[in-house]
């Protein structure tokens, strides 16, 4: 059990069978994503709502090489306080604490970020395996997680070895996998699959059931760096991979989108696919994080248009 | 709820549609909606109106006139006084109207949407995202169609007035199919808009007259089924098209038969939705709500009838109840729901006690727990397992959220499951094997076949069904056929009357060197067989002369022909090339006795010898025609709006009944015979009832051209008898009936037991040497039934 009350994911013994029958049929997934956004909907005070609870899912990021020490510790004082406090007081919420799922960083500023964000309880996020390719040497990866861990990240973004994907070397991804899941040690671990690179939804699917398989907490879609980002399509297709898993196993993965989600009215998408594919609980920062930098902007403007009814400018809202 | 409320819920709230548009253009017509006739509102004539009501409150929208034979009247003359400038026009002129509606539908495309869902109960989302904007795709193509019609149609004209009844499942989308290819082509238009659901034919009325459309081309007149009836008996209709059910499908059928009104039915529905185990299963999950779920399963084509293959039958049900469970149910304009209300109490009532019916055979019921409006028509989405075959739901068109499941366990299996039905207008097919789900498509009775979806429109591609569920097209080219008549058959007069039968004059060789007997017996599964009466009739030469003597063929003989037909049913899978082959070796083996069959014309006819080789010589070069078509009549490929394609298959229609006129009786014989069985049909020819020795005398010729057993049964008689034995015959998919106009009327008005395509001549006698009239594409269009196979792709 870990804080969230969830039973983790451990790896399992590698079985074939699990993604061999697998199939997806594209035309049948952009079919349910391009409807349902005309399915569902949210207004006034469940959109509001909704849009809290996405900034509770956000893991806040900076993956730069421009990145310093000091805009770090920035970045940490937004995820404390990302909502002004009159506007929560006029949705109600005053009491409620609201904050970012976790920060993300690059191995370098762990120890910043843990030192910011103090007993906040906001966890630190680790990019790591040789972020964002993957392609240092494997015992250099482990080294790498275990300093992030040393340091004091509490969850560690993989990036997996997509040339095991494009050659269908599904033994290897899973070896992989679990050599990473072991070197996490209490620390969660997503599975970052680069989507845009790995190409077509059977590889993604496939690549998400080996992930879980060998014990991954999270299975995340993409580093923010490949050609293409998070899709609806993609995240759906990985998101029927979860409730198999947990179909067979009883295990409750959590899944983070990540890159080009930077409208309020895109992470909704997110939000409504998470609660119509898997259920309410996906709804919670222990099953479901969003990787992003600018989305959190957007939703403060929409929240403080929803408290005056004026549309909001970004300068009235504080930067990360 | 408060913001803390959702918080801690995740609820979606509701996000309901304004509706003070729609609410204000009601308003406007407060006093009661008239019909709309040449550009302008119309009073009821008997001062009757009946209420539109809202089936999501049950509340009133407005008042509704209800059509009488004055007001019909009215419109049918409007629409004959604008027939003539519409057509003037030219294609041009015409699309530039049709383009405006296109544009008009898609300038007013939110109110449109409010009301159809406000007049309907559908979702908004689906009026908003699926109808309305298929309404304007309809116009924009047909646009098109007006635009090149004068290149691409070169030999056809349009019907003329035509009276068209649309349902009310998909109001606007229905009238759009209909009113776009008739304008079109040059047709005008009276339309009944279903009695639950006038409004948005109304609007449209309204907003398509200030957009410019000259009057009288549009006329809409409400009411109900009586309206209705008039309509469709109303002497200056040319032409009547209706969507609905099969029940009043038949009813249409019997009551134009023999009118020459020229009639298309799209129909009732019992779809299989087939799902290999190699399918992706979630996505056939979300296949199946789109296709029973959709509407509220108010749709013709719904995937009603669930085919599961035996390995994935359970963890497919058991995803498909889950995904039930999040289905939501309510007001039809609320932006968060997938299905809204039922049309009426009365069809929730009929959804009911079939669903009750279907428990009491043993049926397991699945709802999902949420609970529905308390107020208005609503309907759970409902599965049903444990129904077999013979389960009344399995069969019945419940036209409702209701889904049966059963099992097969071999593709061949799954097959026989599918057409195991009396309709046949929609199938879907679920796997990731390109060669499995291309193999099955073909093999499924259906007019559209959908491959890894479900219930895609388009514009581009026909739309209509097989056996029972009507016949017709819409959308496409084979849509275009709807609307429009062969120009060469115009010319067509009636026939004269055919000279009284001669007194038989006794036959008195003496002692000369006797000829040997011949007695034609019929000729059927590839023998020559008695005549299970046992009785023959004599064929005359005009002066009376016994020329022979032919089997008097009766049902019994139509019987073991259509049998023999039906179990040569691999003449339609055999490649054309091979079809080809035997047509022209038919014509080889014709050519190499060609003065005999002309010596018995002359004799059998009175015709001179040069008119009797003229005969077999056109004969001849007609065989040639059909084995020239046989392998390039031949689909084509639609590029509707999304990856993939549709392939517009031609299909042979399976058995057909041949009644040949008296006149030309080897021409018309093999006129009629040669374009059917040069698409893959079984035929059971009526020869020329006067003179039948030209069709008898091909036994032998038949026999020695490699055609194989059964393809061609040959049973003579008495043509008006044994055509209406054919027609009656519910294995028999078409009938072609040339000769009286009696002969017509009994062959279009006995075929409504299973609702066969006809062709029939009510008549009109054709001039068989004259190729426009006679040959090619008009016949061949009769002798296939067109196929969408839609196939998306992509990985």
């Amino acid at each position: 059990m870990d804080g969230g009350g969830q039973v983790r994911n451990a790896p399992r013994p590698f079985d074939n069978g699990w993604i061999d029958d697998i199939r997806v049929n594209l035309s049948a997934v952009e079919r349910r994503t391009s409807s349902l956004p005309g399915r569902r909907t949210v207004k006034n005070e469940s959109q509001a709502a909704w849009l809290l609870k996405a900034i509770t899912c956000i893991d806040l990021t900076t993956l730069a090489g421009d990145d310093t020490e000091g805009r770090v510790r920035r970045l940490c004082a937004k995820a404390l306080r990302p909502v002004r406090e009159d506007i929560l007081a006029s949705l109600g919420m005053g009491d409620c604490t609201i904050r970012t799922g976790a920060i993300c960083v690059y191995h370098r500023y762990v120890a910043t970020a843990v030192d910011a964000l103090g007993d906040s309880g906001i966890p630190v996020a680790a990019v790591s395996t040789g972020f964002p390719a993957g392609l240092v040497p494997h015992d250099v990866k482990l080294r790498e997680i275990e300093a992030s861990v040393q340091d004091g990240a509490q969850e560690i973004d993989i990036v997996i070895t997509r040339e095991h994907v494009l050659t269908g070397n599904w033994k290897a991804l899973y070896d992989e996998m679990r050599d990473f899941r072991q070197a996490c040690g209490k620390a969660h671990v997503k599975a970052i699959l680069a989507t845009g690179d790995i190409k077509t939804l059977r590889n993604v699917a496939k690549a998400s059931m080996v992930c879980m398989m060998a014990g991954a907490d999270f299975i995340k879609t993409s580093t923010g760096k490949e050609a293409a980002n998070a899709t609806l399509p993609v995240s759906l297709v990985m998101l029927r991979m979860i409730r198999d898993y947990h179909e067979r196993t009883g295990i409750k993965v959590g899944f983070k989108p990540a890159g080009g989600i930077s409208a309020a009215k895109d992470v909704l998408n997110y939000q409504f696919l998470m609660k119509e594919e898997l259920g309410r609980e996906w709804l919670e920062p222990d099953l479901f994080r969003v990787g992003a930098s600018s989305l959190l902007a957007d939703i403060e403007r929409q929240l403080e248009h929803h408290v005056t009814g004026r549309y909001s400018a970004y300068n009235r809202h504080s930067v990360g | 709820m408060s913001v803390a409320h959702y918080f801690d819920t995740m609820g979606y709230g509701s996000a309901p549609e304004a509706d003070k548009e729609v609410r204000a253009w009601l308003k406007t017509h407060a006093d009661g909606f008239g019909h709309f006739i040449a550009g302008q509102w119309h009073a009821p004539h008997s001062g009757h109106y009946f209420e539109a009501l809202e089936p999501g409150s049950g509340k009133t929208l407005g008042k509704i006139a209800q059509g009488s034979q004055e007001d019909v009247d009215l419109a049918v003359s409007a629409a004959k006084a604008a027939l003539g400038p519409w057509q003037k026009l030219g294609g041009h002129g015409r699309a530039r109207h049709l383009y405006a509606l296109a544009r008009m539908v898609q300038r007013h495309s939110r109110l449109f949407a409010v009301l159809e869902s406000l007049d309907n109960g559908k979702p908004i989302r689906e009026t908003r995202d699926i109808d309305v904007p298929l309404v304007a795709r309809h116009f924009y193509h047909h646009a098109g169609w007006a635009q090149i019609q004068e290149s691409e149609f070169p030999d056809h004209s349009p019907i003329g007035v035509v009276g068209q009844i649309i349902p009310w499942n998909f109001p606007l989308l229905m009238l759009a199919w209909k009113i776009a290819p008739a304008l079109a082509f040059g047709n005008t238009v009276v339309l009944k808009p279903a009695e639950f659901t006038p409004l948005t034919a109304l609007l449209f009325a309204e907003l398509a007259h200030k957009a410019g459309l000259p009057d009288g081309v549009l006329n809409i007149v409400t009411g109900d089924g009586t309206t209705g009836a008039l309509l469709v008996e109303h002497p200056d209709i040319d032409k009547i098209a209706f969507t609905g059910s099969t029940e009043v499908g038949r009813i249409l059928r019997a009551r134009t038969a023999g009118t020459g009104k020229s009639l298309t039915l799209e129909l009732g529905g019992k779809s299989p939705f087939i799902v290999f185990d190699d399918a992706d299963l979630d996505g056939a999950v979300e296949g199946v709500v789109d296709a029973i779920w959709f509407n509220q399963g108010q749709v013709c084509c719904a995937g009603s009838r669930l085919l599961l293959q035996e390995g994935i039958s359970e963890p497919f049900i058991a995803k498909l109840k889950r995904r039930m469970d999040t289905l939501r149910i309510g007001d039809p304009l609320d932006k968060t729901i997938d299905m809204g209300a039922i049309i009426a109490p009365v069809q929730l009532e009929r959804i009911k006690k079939l669903v009750e019916k279907g428990v009491s055979e043993g049926a397991e019921l699945y709802q999902p727990s949420g609970t529905l409006p308390a107020s208005g028509s609503f309907y759970p989405p409902t599965l049903l397992t444990n129904v077999f075959p013979s389960s009344t739901v399995a069969v019945e068109e419940i036209f409702g959220p209701v889904l049966v499941s059963m099992t097969f366990r071999t593709p061949d299996e799954a097959v026989m499951l599918a057409n195991n039905s009396r309709y046949g207008l929609a199938a879907s097919v679920w796997s990731e094997t390109i060669g499995l789900a291309l193999d099955i498509a073909p093999k499924l009775k259906a007019g559209v076949v959908w491959i890894n979806a479900t219930n895609l429109f388009d514009a581009s591609v026909g739309f209509g069904g097989y056996r029972e569920s009507g016949f017709g097209r819409e959308g496409g080219k084979e849509g275009a056929y709807a609307y429009l008549k062969p120009t060469a058959w115009a010319k067509r007069a009636p026939r004269k009357p055919l000279p009284d039968v001669p007194q038989a004059i006794e036959k008195q060789d003496g002692f000369e060197f006797p000829d040997i007997d011949r007695t034609a017996k019929l000729f059927v599964g590839g023998k020559q067989v008695r005549p299970d009466g046992n009785y023959v009739r004599p064929v005359l030469s005009p002066k009376g002369e016994v020329l022979g003597e032919v089997g008097e063929g009766n049902r019994k003989d139509i019987r073991n022909a259509v049998a023999a037909a039906r179990s040569a049913e691999g003449w339609g899978k055999v490649t054309a090339h091979n079809r080809a082959q035997i047509l022209y070796y038919w014509a080889e083996n014709l050519s190499a006795r060609s003065d005999e069959f002309a010596q018995t014309i002359a004799k059998m006819t009175g015709d001179s010898k040069a008119i009797a080789r003229k005969e077999v010589e056109t004969s001849i070069r007609r065989l040639f025609t059909y084995a020239a078509w046989a392998d390039k009549y031949e689909g084509t490929v639609h590029t509707p709006p999304l990856r993939g394609v549709a392939l517009a298959m031609k299909e042979p229609i399976g058995i057909a009944g041949i009644i040949c006129p008296n006149e030309a009786p080897l021409l018309g014989f093999i006129s009629l015979v040669a374009p059917l069985v040069a698409m893959g049909n079984s035929v059971v020819a009526v020869p020329s009832e006067r003179h039948p020795l030209a069709a008898t005398d091909l036994y032998q010729v038949l026999e020695t051209s490699d055609i194989p057993a059964g393809v061609i049964n040959i049973v003579t008689g008495n043509s008006f008898a044994l055509g209406k034995v054919l027609a009656e015959h519910d294995d028999v998919d078409a009938v072609w009936a040339f000769g009286s106009a009696e002969l017509s009327a009994q062959v279009e008005k006995s075929s409504i037991g299973n609702l066969k395509r006809t062709l029939v001549d009510q008549g009109l006698e054709t001039d068989w040497y004259d190729p426009k009239a006679a040959e090619g594409t008009v016949f061949l269009s009769h002798a296939v039934e067109i196929k969408n196979i839609w196939i998306p792709y992509g990985e």
